[in-house]
């Protein structure tokens, strides 16, 4: 298997770009799937193969093992897991692809929210044979959490269940009636697969007439995603300061950084945050010359009219439609830390765009069971995979947006101040 | 609502040079001495490009470092001399030739032998005499499994050894590069590129390379199922096979004692592309080194190979 029937024009360098994450278990057939979908999207190298080919026989194994192809490192190999997000790349002459691979164990649920943080899609694998099982909620639950818009449900193992429409009507129905109550799910489509055989993956099955929808490739290449970045709201959050010191530009001041929303063109008032000073946009400048616009996510720099103190951290908006401010903000968190528990009154670093200010979390309000999407109001010890809400209050404002209305400007990490290690991942309500 | 879809459509090469050049000046802002690992190779030669887009009309704020095995092609030194001084950039050289001398390594003996392994010494040591508190590397993810679970930014502890269980996860865009004294970062801003996106960039960007990639002729030796070019650390053995003025190219360009060339007529940037889209070997299957065990890769990267 290999390349040579792709063919090659100009239109490769002008391609779409989806990121998805995928999330199911072991048994789910999920590297199976990742596998088939590189298999015979021919994305694949002979000496991939050649090595899985290999390592299957050394295993005993029946058939080739297209889950091997992803397998990453040697610990994982010798448990027969993944216990991490490991990133794959595939492209058609459509699109590129990234997927997000993510192990669906509940051990794993940081794992998932990290892989979600930047897909623009969730495949979730449900078994046919079981249907919709309390992890099917947790990543479907996980997925409108971390505002992924589009959804497959991929009913796999279809041929384990004779091909059976019954079946998969009723596992599509069990969703639907969970889904209804998870609000940023605005698309879902419902696959019926086997991963193993490769029915309806990349090509069309004959085994399932009655199913006419798109294929699972069909749909990762034409799903509209063009309206999932916000045109809206002008954010710039300053990344880093350009003085270049040279006789050239001596009095060049860049505010560089990449946009978190909307649209900036020169010409445009703008208001900076924290100091709240208006100006005008002068110029876009690049490498290639200035430039009319800069837009989400082009990373950019501007610069403005009149001298201003900008450092980074400080974020350039619109006078008219300004970031929200304060020092609270309830937010929504998944705490990721092995080695510690939230501490309550505990003192943090929180990472905001391009600002770090410390953070002291004041209050939980709540946790959320995450298979029964159940609060739990009476245990407030938040530990490892845990997810939900609490208060925080921060030590300089934060000019922020609800994560719902912008996935950059309403996110943060919280580092714990000892280990500098990663602690949470927070969404501002 | 039809015009905007179009007008606001960001391409996958607008979107990955958009996170690299994120990457590029976080790195800038977040650490005290960043430096970025040059080797000539075309991944580094983008990032190099990226990193001038990034800081324009500054200079790049931080030195291009060079750990030179001693076995590079002359073509890969000319050509680093001259982009150096085209981008008017700092460039530090760690020689592994001085790593040799001092005694802090040892090279492998034989016909065989391969200076690939002594590198992350001469790296490490590099690191260390200048204070890099993180490295830019073209690192990526496509590249080999080992790789697929790596950070943009990689943590190193004060041994400039990676642990995988040791890694910060990565979530929107919020990179989190805090650090204890002596430790230091490796970051990948190519992560998300795969080798068709690196060509398709350097066509897009016009970006020229190092006439190694193009097809030219040359004198080589199969040795372990790779085509080395035939120099003074790479003599033939007996027995072995060798061939006189192939028309070949380099997919990747290394230490000469381990970077498999390929049979190639691809002369000019379309021809590659067009050869990237057919290959049937991964790139770094004309590696020799990777090919040691189904693991070599990870094996060097906790010991702190790039």
């Amino acid at each position: 298997m290999s390349h040579t029937d792709v063919p090659y024009d100009e239109g490769y360098l002008d391609m779409d770009l989806l990121r998805f994450t995928t999330a199911g278990s072991v048994d789910d057939g999920k590297s199976t799937l990742i596998g088939r979908l590189l298999y015979d999207s021919k994305n694949t190298f002979e000496d991939q193969i050649e090595a899985v080919e290999a390592t299957s026989k050394k295993r005993g194994d029946e058939n080739v093992n297209l889950a091997l192809l992803t397998d990453g490192l040697r610990a994982e190999r010798e448990q027969g897991i993944t216990i991490d997000v490991a990133y794959r790349y595939f492209a058609t002459p459509k699109r590129k692809f990234i997927i997000a691979d993510t192990p669906g164990h509940i051990q794993y649920t940081r794992n998932m929210v990290t892989g979600a943080s930047t897909a623009n899609l969730a495949i979730i694998l449900v078994d046919a044979r079981t249907g919709v099982i309390e992890q099917t909620c947790r990543h479907a639950f996980i997925a409108n959490l971390l505002r992924i818009r589009h959804v497959i449900l991929a009913v796999n193992k279809m041929d384990l269940v004779d091909y059976d429409q019954e079946k998969f009507d009723t596992i599509v129905d069990d969703f639907r009636k969970f889904a209804s109550r998870l609000d940023n799910l605005v698309d879902m489509t419902a696959i019926p697969i086997s991963a193993l055989h490769g029915d309806n993956v990349v090509d069309k099955s004959d085994t399932m007439p009655w199913y006419e929808g798109p294929t699972m490739l069909y749909q990762l290449e034409n799903v509209y995603i063009g309206s999932d970045q916000n045109h809206v709201d002008a954010r710039l959050p300053v990344q880093w300061v350009i003085r270049p010191h040279s006789d050239e530009h001596h009095d060049f001041r860049g505010y560089a950084g990449r946009v978190a929303g909307g649209v900036f063109k020169p010409g445009d008032d703008v208001v900076v945050q924290p100091s709240g000073f208006t100006t005008k946009i002068k110029s876009i400048e690049t490498l290639d010359g200035p430039v009319e616009e800069a837009f989400a996510p082009l990373s950019c720099t501007v610069t403005l009219e009149d001298e201003i103190d900008i450092s980074r951290g400080d974020m350039i908006a619109k006078p008219n439609n300004p970031p929200e401010k304060g020092q609270e903000v309830e937010a929504m968190i998944c705490w990721f830390s092995e080695s510690t528990q939230l501490q309550p009154r505990g003192k943090y670093y929180l990472r905001h765009t391009t600002k770090e200010v410390k953070a002291i979390v004041q209050e939980v309000r709540y946790k959320v069971n995450i298979n029964t999407l159940r609060k739990i109001e009476d245990d407030k010890n938040f530990g490892l995979n845990e997810i939900g809400r609490v208060s925080l209050r921060t030590s300089a404002p934060l000019h922020y947006d609800s994560y719902r209305r912008n996935r950059q400007t309403g996110s943060f990490v919280l580092v714990d101040a000892q280990t500098n290690e990663t602690v949470a991942a927070g969404m501002i309500v | 609502m039809e015009q905007e879809r179009n007008s606001y459509r960001v391409n996958h090469l607008a979107q990955l040079e958009s996170e690299a050049i994120f990457i590029l000046r976080e790195t800038a802002a977040q650490f005290e001495k960043p430096a970025l690992l040059f080797s000539g190779g075309k991944d580094s030669i983008v990032m190099a490009h990226l990193a001038r887009k990034a800081f324009h009309p500054a200079r790049i704020p931080f030195p291009l470092v060079h750990v030179d095995t001693g076995h590079n092609f002359d073509e890969t030194i000319q050509y680093r001399d001259d982009y150096v001084a085209e981008l008017r950039a700092e460039l530090v050289v760690g020689l592994v030739q001085e790593s040799i001398d001092q005694g802090r390594v040892q090279e492998e003996k034989g016909a065989f032998a391969s200076r690939n392994a002594l590198q992350t010494v001469t790296l490490l040591d590099t690191i260390e005499e200048n204070q890099y508190d993180a490295c830019l590397g073209g690192g990526r993810r496509d590249e080999e499994k080992a790789r697929a679970k790596e950070r943009f930014f990689s943590h190193r502890d004060d041994f400039g050894q990676w642990n995988p269980k040791n890694q910060r996860p990565e979530l929107w865009n919020i990179f989190n590069g805090r650090k204890h004294h002596g430790e230091h970062f490796r970051v990948f801003p190519l992560s998300n590129w795969t080798e068709m996106d690196v060509w398709q960039y350097i066509k897009a960007e016009n970006i020229p390379l190092p006439s190694l990639y193009f097809s030219h002729k040359r004198d080589v030796v199969h040795r372990n199922g790779s085509m080395l070019a035939i120099s003074d650390v790479v003599v033939p053995q007996e027995g072995e096979e060798i061939e006189k003025d192939v028309t070949v190219r380099f997919r990747t360009i290394g230490d000469m004692t381990c970077t498999g060339a390929v049979y190639s007529d691809a002369s000019d940037m379309d021809a590659i592309i067009q050869e990237v889209a057919t290959a049937r070997q991964t790139e770094r299957g004309t590696r020799a080194d990777d090919k040691r065990s189904e693991t070599a890769m990870e094996d060097r990267k906790k010991e702190g190979y790039f």
